[in-house]
C-alpha cells in the first residue's frame, strides 16, 4: 500500500497524533485519500485537529502512529523529498518581514532552485496575477491582512506544488478579502491544482470543496461531497423558533406535532428543528399554530435550508461556530 | 501511478535541492545585511569604540591609572591587552545579535521560521545556513573593529601590535563559527521575552570573565590556598580562548598556548552546533 488508489496524491492510513502530556489524541486514526485536482476540505471546530493533520502531512508534526504519503512518497521517512512537491499557507502570517513584497517571492524561487533571472520574472508575473504589483517594493508591513494572505498564497504556488495546503486561509479576513481569495482558489482549481483546505466556516467548505471531511476530536465523522453530506442528514430544512415559556417543553411539543422533524435542539434563546420535507408543505404556519395552540407566544420564527452546519449539528449535537 | 500524478514526483535530488536552498538562505541573510548596512556598522562599532575611548583615551588623559605598571608604559601594555579583547568581544556580540536574537524572534514572534523550514532541504541545513551567514557577519565586524581598536588612543599610549597573519586568518573564522553556534544554542533556548535574562545571566558573565580586559596567563595570581581558582574557572568560558587566540594573533603579549586554543575552540564549535541543532529540531517539529 504505497500509492493507494490511482490518481490519489494524498493518502493517509491510521494517521494518529498524541501530543506529549495530552490525554486524548489530537488526530485519531485518520484514513484519507485526496485525488489529483481535487479541492478537499477538512471542516471542524477549534481544536478538532485540522492544523495537526496539516502539520503531519507537511512534515512539521511527527505522527505517533500511522503513515502518510504524498504522491506515493512516505512523508515521515522522506520529508526532504516531500517538501519539494508541497506548499503550505499556515494560519499565521509567516512572510519575511525584512524583505519587500517582491523579494519574498523572489527568494522563495531561489529557495526552490529557480535560477535568479527566471525567479525574478516569475515573481513579477505572480505579483500581476495576485494584484500586488502596486506593492512590489513595499515592505510586507504595509500590506493589509487580505493582501498578506494573497502574497502567502502566491508564494506557496510559486514552485508549482503538487499539493497546496491552506490552513484556515480566510479566518480573520473581511468578507471582501474572503471573496477575493475564494476567486483565486477557484482559478487555481481550474488550473488543476490539488488543494487541501481546512476551515471552520461551513459556508466556505460548502461553496469551495469537492469533498469535505467533517472532523471533531481528531476523528472523521463524515466524508463526502457537500451535497451528499447534506442529503445524508435526512433533513433539508432548519426551523428556528423563539417563544416565551420553557424551551424544552416547546421542543417536545413541536417534535410531536410537526411531521418530518428529525432532530430538535435547544439554542440559547429558543428551539431549532431539523425537518425533512419541510420545504414543500407550508411549514411555518404549521409550526406557528402548533406553538400557539400549546400556549407559547412566538416571538421569532425563521426557516433556512440545511447546511453543512446542520450536518455537523446532527453528527455532534453542537454548533461549529464561526 | 497515473500519468496525471507525475507532477507529484520530485524533480531534483535531495542533494541538488539542498545546495540551492542553502545558497538562497545565505543570500537572503546577506541581502538583509546589505539593506541594514548602516545600522549594522553602527551597532558593531559602538561598543568597541566606547570601550577603547574610555579605557585608552579618557583614563590616560585624566590620569586615572590602568595597567598595573603605571604611567605611559603601563597604559600601553593595557592597550596591547585590550585591543585583541575588543576584537574577541565584537565577534561574540555578532554571534548573539545575528543568530541568537534573530532566531529567538523568528521562532517566538514573527514566525518566519515556519516558512523557511518548508524549504526542500534537511532541517539542520536551515539552521546551519544561519550560522554561516552569521559567521560571515562576524568576520566583517572583526575587520571593521580592528582599525578603531588600534587607532583610538590618548597621545603617548600605544598598543604594541604585531599581526601574525596565519593565526588571524584561521582563528577569526573559527571564532566566528564558535560564537554563531553559541548563538544558535541561545536563540533556540530563550524566548523573545527572556532575552533580558539571556544578557544578564549568560552574555555578561561571558564578557566579563572572558579575558577581554586582562590576560588569562595573569589570572594565576588570584589564588585561594595556593589554587588559582579563577584561572581554572574561566576555562569553561569559550570567549577566553578567542581573546587569548587574538592576543596570539595580534600581539607579542603572553597568551595561552595555541595548541590549546585551536582544539578547544573546535570542541566548542562541535558542542554548540550539536546542542543547537538538536534544540532547533525540537523547536521546529512537534
Ligand atoms: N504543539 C502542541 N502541543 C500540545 N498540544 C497541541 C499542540 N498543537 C495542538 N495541540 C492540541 O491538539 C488539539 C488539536 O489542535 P489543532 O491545532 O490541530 O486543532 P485545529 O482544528 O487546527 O483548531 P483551530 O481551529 O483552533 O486552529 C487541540 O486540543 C490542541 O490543544
Ligand atoms: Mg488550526
Amino acid at each position: 500500500m504505497v500509492v493507494g488508489e490511482l490518481g490519489e496524491v494524498i493518502r493517509t492510513a491510521g494517521l494518529t497524533k498524541v501530543y506529549p502530556k495530552a490525554d486524548a489524541p489530537a488526530v485519531d486514526g485518520l484514513d484519507l485519500g485526496v485525488r489529483q485536482g481535487e479541492l478537499f476540505g477538512l471542516l471542524g471546530p477549534n481544536g478538532a485537529g485540522k492544523t495537526t493533520t496539516v502539520g503531519m502531512l507537511t512534515t512539521r508534526v511527527v505522527p505517533t502512529a500511522g503513515a502518510a504519503w504524498i504522491g506515493g512518497i512516505d512523508v515521515v521517512a522522506r520529508p526532504t523529498l516531500v517538501k519539494q512537491v508541497i506548499a503550505v499557507v499556515s494560519q499565521q502570517n509567516t512572510l519575511d518581514r525584512s524583505l519587500t513584497v517582491r523579494e519574498n517571492l523572489y527568494f522563495h524561487g531561489l529557495l526552490f532552485g529557480v535560477p535568479a533571472r527566471q525567479a525574478r520574472r516569475t515573481a513579477d508575473e505572480l505579483l500581476e496575477r495576485f494584484h500586488l504589483a502596486k506593492w512590489a517594493d513595499a515592505s510586507v508591513f504595509a500590506l493589509s491582512g487580505g493582501m498578506a494572505q494573497r502574497l502567502m498564497v502566491a508564494r506557496a504556488i510559486y514552485h508549482r506544488p503538487a499539493v497546496l495546503f491552506l490552513d484556515e486561509p480566510t479566518a480573520g479576513l473581511d468578507p471582501q478579502s474572503r471573496l477575493a481569495l475564494w476567486e483565486i482558489l477557484g482559478e487555481l482549481i481550474a488550473d488543476g491544482q490539488t488543494i487541501l483546505l481546512t476551515t471552520h466556516n461551513m459556508e466556505e467548505a460548502d461553496q469551495l470543496c469537492d469533498r469535505v471531511a467533517i472532523l471533531d476530536h481528531g476523528r472523521v465523522l463524515a466524508l463526502d461531497t457537500p451535497a451528499a453530506l447534506k442529503q445524508g442528514v435526512g433533513a433539508d430544512t432548519v426551523v428556528s423558533v423563539q417563544a416565551d415559556g420553557d424551551p424544552a417543553a416547546l421542543a417536545e411539543l413541536l417534535t410531536r406535532e410537526i411531521t418530518g422533524v428529525t432532530q430538535s435542539r435547544l439554542t440559547g434563546a429558543g428551539v431549532e428543528l431539523q425537518v425533512k420535507g419541510g420545504g414543500a408543505n407550508r411549514l411555518l404556519p404549521r409550526v406557528l399554530s402548533a406553538a400557539e395552540a400549546g400556549g407559547f407566544a412566538v416571538a421569532d420564527l425563521s426557516v433556512a435550508e440545511a447546511t453543512l452546519e446542520t450536518v455537523f449539528i446532527s453528527l455532534t449535537g453542537k454548533e461549529l461556530r464561526d | 501511478m497515473s500519468s496525471a500524478a507525475i507532477t507529484a514526483r520530485p524533480t531534483r535530488s535531495v542533494f541538488a535541492a539542498s545546495r540551492s536552498a542553502l545558497g538562497a538562505l545565505v543570500k537572503r541573510d546577506l541581502l538583509v545585511l546589505r539593506k541594514h548596512a548602516g545600522e549594522f556598522a553602527a551597532r558593531t562599532i559602538m561598543q568597541p569604540l566606547l570601550l577603547v575611548f574610555v579605557f585608552l583615551y579618557v583614563f590616560p588623559s585624566i590620569g586615572q591609572g590602568v595597567g598595573g605598571g603605571g604611567g605611559k608604559a603601563g597604559e600601553s601594555d593595557f592597550a596591547t591587552v585590550l585591543v585583541p579583547g575588543v576584537v574577541a568581544i565584537t565577534i561574540m556580540f555578532q554571534g548573539i545579535q545575528s543568530v541568537a536574537i534573530q532566531l529567538s524572534q523568528e521562532f517566538g514572534y514573527t514566525r518566519e521560521i515556519e516558512d523557511r523550514v518548508q524549504a526542500p532541504c534537511p532541517l539542520w541545513l536551515v539552521a546551519v545556513a544561519r550560522v554561516l551567514s552569521g559567521a560571515a557577519q562576524g568576520m566583517i565586524s572583526a575587520i571593521l573593529v580592528f582599525p578603531i581598536a588600534a587607532v583610538v588612543h590618548a597621545p603617548g599610549v600605544e598598543a604594541h601590535l604585531s599581526v601574525h597573519w596565519w593565526v588571524v586568518v584561521t582563528l577569526i573564522p573559527l571564532a566566528c563559527l564558535a560564537m554563531t553556534s553559541l548563538g544558535l544554542v541561545l536563540g533556540t533556548t530563550f524566548e523573545p521575552r527572556n532575552i533580558g535574562l539571556m544578557f544578564g545571566f549568560v552574555v555578561l558573565p561571558l564578557v566579563f570573565l572572558g579575558g577581554t580586559y586582562y590576560q588569562w596567563t595573569k589570572l594565576s595570581a588570584i589564588q585561594v590556598g595556593g589554587f588559582p581558582w579563577l584561572q581554572t574557572l574561566v576555562l569553561v568560558n569559550p570567549l577566553i580562548y578567542i581573546a587569548e587566540g587574538m592576543r596570539a594573533g595580534l600581539t607579542e603579549a603572553s597568551h595561552m598556548h595555541l595548541y590549546v586554543v585551536y582544539p578547544v575552540l573546535i570542541g566548542f564549535c562541535v558542542l554548540f552546533l550539536s546542542l543547537g541543532l538538536r534544540n532547533f529540531r525540537r523547536r521546529v517539529l512537534s
